[in-house]
């Protein structure tokens, strides 16, 4: 029987399953105290899925407020060159932030997890995962241009990474190839931790015209309120509330599916359709439907917005028709959109949907109440205030304590471990570690991804960064990077965070690119564990002291913490993303080494950092002791200098996983051109060290001393290490290896393990 | 030589974006009238020996790990009758 608010007044006592819908009593008591009665079964699923911690953060907000402290102003440059200020169009707390890149252009760019849902169902999870970054940058009135994905897997030779790593990936590109959208990057990364929780993290970058940006706030009383896009079935109810996995109202169909199955050609009608709405000017507000559904939808707009809304539910178009209103509340059915228009405009969407073969229909209005009212065939099913529901969610201080094995962890350091002695040693170990699982070419996996299509992209995996031609006559472009060392941050998290977003400022700078701001993905374990919280916190407060150092703001994330098998937390994996513009994606500097005779530089300083390192990891298997020094400031330098240094670089490869010697290998394996180091003290900490700030460079000769000039005045250590030529990689005195062999042992550890 | 048929179908809750396909096209060919489509699979399977409930409780254990994705997808196995 149809649970409204009439009956719950008049029946307050009804028993109601708050704690099976993942309610604390305090939460289910509070929600009383805001309505005065007892919620509808209605309410009682909107504020379960909000106030769930994927939607309301409600063990994160406290330390990612500090990201608000960041001032919310970019460092782009003014069109003569000179240092200026860019402004952020949007920032944390809507769909995405927005960036301005100069030229009248905005940039858009957000990264999220689609964790849980990957590990159930490997293709549909991940594939929903990068519709549903798609739609939240839609929102913001952006055309999606590009898409990322960094992934977190167990060890290849786990038999569970072969279950879960060809579906995540053919879900990645299934679904983006159909959207025609090219994927630009990202990461695959190989650790235990990550066996029975891997990480699907999808990043979508969107590019808007200043006036085109779009918010998610319902305004102006009498505005209509349309729904558009797929019909609402009964997947992924309660997908986003982790306790939901039955409905509760026992007229219902028990035991609703988890995961959402979601159609790229539908999505790509409805981003063509929406773009469309934007043009013609009609839409005063716009919010995509992801977790929560139109629970969150309904919920987010309104309390945005200047009065309340009115929702007739049952207007709802439906691929179920069993479906009762607390399902439909908490469907997360792919591929919809919520907007809000003035009466008069309402024919004018009509017409454009109807063009794009999209469904649409008006189900409520934007009113002046201050209330969130939905009615079932005329019944009052919600009374609400909306920001109790979007908004004023619990907010936890979870207690935080830095573990007891932390410094145990920290002082169990690499230094006594054996290294390689001789020349014969370390030629074994460069072939070892460029066939390792995180190290080894990582084609197996790009290749199923278009990275081409729209014929915009300037350059993708294997590059250090993704670069977009934004505009193509003026060649202003933008470039992105993901990273995060999840061993690092496990070693210190805060320096853990701080390494990450070096890494990824470092890998836009090697192209050439500004880096302008920064979205995160927060993976985590669960956040009722004290040394998880601490992490956490510790991850947070770095990233911030971080991003104040270096001058870019915060825009926007997304946290994904129960990460956890067992009582086995993940490794603390707080994955960065840097968005960085580039005047002129025609000036760039590629990312390998592109003709013989040139000069080989290593810019920034070695040091003896091997803890954490992939080296001690592939062949010890060890854990230990203090992450690679973070000096930002040398990280900005550096950046200046490769931005400066666009035209007299040949090449810039970051070095950052398999230091030096991986940087080598890959610059000298991508076309097949060799390279000649010199001898060095050490050559063992030379070629493995992972310290940070460091860049591999080339220049044609006679410009040695130009670079040399300019790294002098930036204040970067600048050493001439060897010379490119050959068809081997070669450290003189110590060992040579032809590049057939390198890049045999670098390219077959992925298709040996996966086949094919 | 015993024969089983697998069919497999979508979970009713579940989108199925071939039926939808399937559903749009029919009325553009003229085929009025239907209000719905799901597209599923059929598997006809032969095994050794004479149907049994052993080799039935087999064929569904085919179905649940391999033939299906239980997680989207419903299945039903029954014996082939020639």
């Amino acid at each position: 029987m149809l649970d409204t608010v009439g009956l719950a007044e008049k029946d307050p006592d009804r028993e109601q399953p708050w704690a099976e819908l993942g309610l604390k009593a305090d939460e289910y008591a509070r929600i009383k105290e805001i309505l005065g009665r007892r919620p509808t079964s209605s309410e009682l699923a909107m504020y379960s899925v909000m106030w769930s911690e994927h939607c309301s953060y409600k063990s994160s907000k406290v330390h990612l407020k500090q990201f608000a402290e960041i001032p919310q102003e970019t460092p782009l440059a003014n069109a003569d060159g000179t240092a200026g200020v860019g402004k952020m169009l949007a920032g944390i707390g809507e769909n995405a932030g927005v960036v301005d890149i100069g030229q009248g252009y905005a940039v858009t760019f957000k990264i999220e997890s689609h964790n849980h849902p990957s590990y159930v169902e490997p293709y549909q999870g991940a594939a929903t995962g990068v519709g549903g970054i798609v739609r939240d940058i839609l929102a913001m009135g952006a055309r999606p241009v590009a898409v990322m994905d960094p992934l977190r897997f167990g060890p290849l030779s786990e038999p569970d990474t072969h279950r879960v790593l060809p579906g995540i990936v053919a879900g990645v590109g299934g679904y983006g190839n159909c959207l025609g959208l090219p994927n630009i990057g990202g990461e695959a990364v190989f650790d235990a931790s990550y066996l029975g929780n891997p990480l699907v993290n999808a990043l979508c970058v969107g590019v808007l015209r200043h006036e085109d940006l779009h918010l998610a706030k319902a305004t102006g009383s009498g505005n209509q309120v349309v729904l558009y896009g797929a019909r609402t079935g009964g997947d992924g109810i309660g997908g986003v509330s982790v306790l939901a996995s039955e409905t509760f109202d026992e007229t219902g169909p028990a035991k609703r599916p988890s995961v959402q199955v979601g159609d790229p050609f539908m999505e790509k009608l409805l981003i063509e359709c929406t773009l469309e709405l934007f043009a013609a000017g009609i839409v005063t507000g716009i919010q995509d439907l992801g977790g929560a559904g139109l629970s969150c939808a309904t919920s987010e707009l309104a309390s945005a917005g200047d009065g309340g809304m009115h929702v007739e539910l049952d207007r709802v178009p439906l691929r179920d028709s069993s479906l009762a209103p607390e399902e439909i509340l908490m469907s997360e059915s792919q591929e919809r959109m919520m907007a809000v228009v003035e009466p008069e405009d309402v024919d004018a969407l009509m017409a454009i949907c109807a063009k794009w073969d999209v469904e649409a229909v008006v189900v409520g209005e934007v009113t002046d109440t201050g209330r969130l009212e939905i009615d079932w065939h005329g019944e009052r099913v919600v009374d609400v205030p909306p920001r109790s529901v979007a908004h004023d969610g619990p907010t936890y201080h979870r207690p935080f304590e830095r573990p007891d094995w932390q410094d145990a962890l920290q002082a169990d350091t690499a230094a006594g471990l054996q290294r390689p002695t001789n020349g014969d040693e370390l030629r074994d170990t460069v072939l070892r570690l460029v066939a390792s699982e995180n190290l080894c070419d990582k084609s197996w996996i790009t290749d199923q991804y278009d990275r081409y299509v729209r014929g915009d992209t300037v350059l993708a995996q294997p590059s250090d960064s993704g670069m977009i031609r934004v505009d193509e006559e003026t060649g202003l472009g933008v470039s992105v990077a993901t990273d995060c060392n999840g061993r690092f941050a496990k070693l210190d998290p805060y320096a853990g965070a701080q390494l990450a977003l070096a890494e990824a400022y470092r890998n836009v700078a090697t192209g050439g690119a500004s880096p302008l701001a920064v979205s995160d993905c927060l993976n985590f374990g669960s956040p009722e564990d004290p040394a998880v919280m601490w992490q956490f916190a510790e991850a947070c407060r770095g990233l911030k002291d971080g991003c104040l150092e270096l001058g870019i703001p915060v825009t926007g994330g997304n946290v994904s913490l129960y990460n956890q098998t067992g009582a086995t937390a993940i490794l603390p994996t707080p994955v960065v993303a840097v968005l960085g513009v580039v005047e002129d994606v025609r000036r760039r500097t590629p990312s390998a080494f592109g003709a013989e005779g040139e000069a080989v530089y290593q810019l920034g300083d070695t040091r003896d950092e091997l803890d954490g390192s992939e080296w001690v990891h592939v062949v010890h298997g060890h854990l230990g002791g203090l992450p690679p020094r973070v000096d930002l400031m040398a990280e900005r330098a550096l950046a200046t200098l490769l931005h400066d240094g666009v035209g007299l670089l040949t090449s810039a490869h970051d070095l950052s996983e398999g230091g030096l010697a991986q940087a080598l290998a890959e610059s000298a394996l991508r076309h097949g051109v060799g390279v000649t180091v010199g001898p060095s003290d050490d050559s063992f900490v030379q070629l493995f060290s992972e310290s940070a700030a460091r860049c591999l460079v080339t220049v044609r000769p006679g410009e040695e001393g130009a670079l040399e000039a300019m790294a002098g005045a930036l204040g970067v250590s600048a050493r001439r290490i060897g010379t490119t030529g050959g068809d081997a990689f070669t450290v003189e005195g110590a060992f040579s290896i032809p590049l057939d062999e390198l890049r045999a042992a670098w390219t077959s550890t992925l298709p040996n393990a996966l086949g094919a | 030589m015993a024969r089983y048929v697998v069919d497999v179908m979508p979970k009713p809750e579940i989108l199925d974006p071939q039926g939808k396909a399937v559903l749009g096209a029919l009325p553009r060919l003229g085929f009025d009238g239907v209000l719905d489509v799901r597209q599923g699979k059929r598997f006809e399977v032969e095994v050794d020996g004479d149907a049994s409930e052993e080799t039935l409780a087999e064929v569904r254990k085919m179905a649940e790990t391999l033939l299906s994705n239980p997680v989207i997808e419903d299945y039903s196995v029954s014996e082939h009758q020639p």
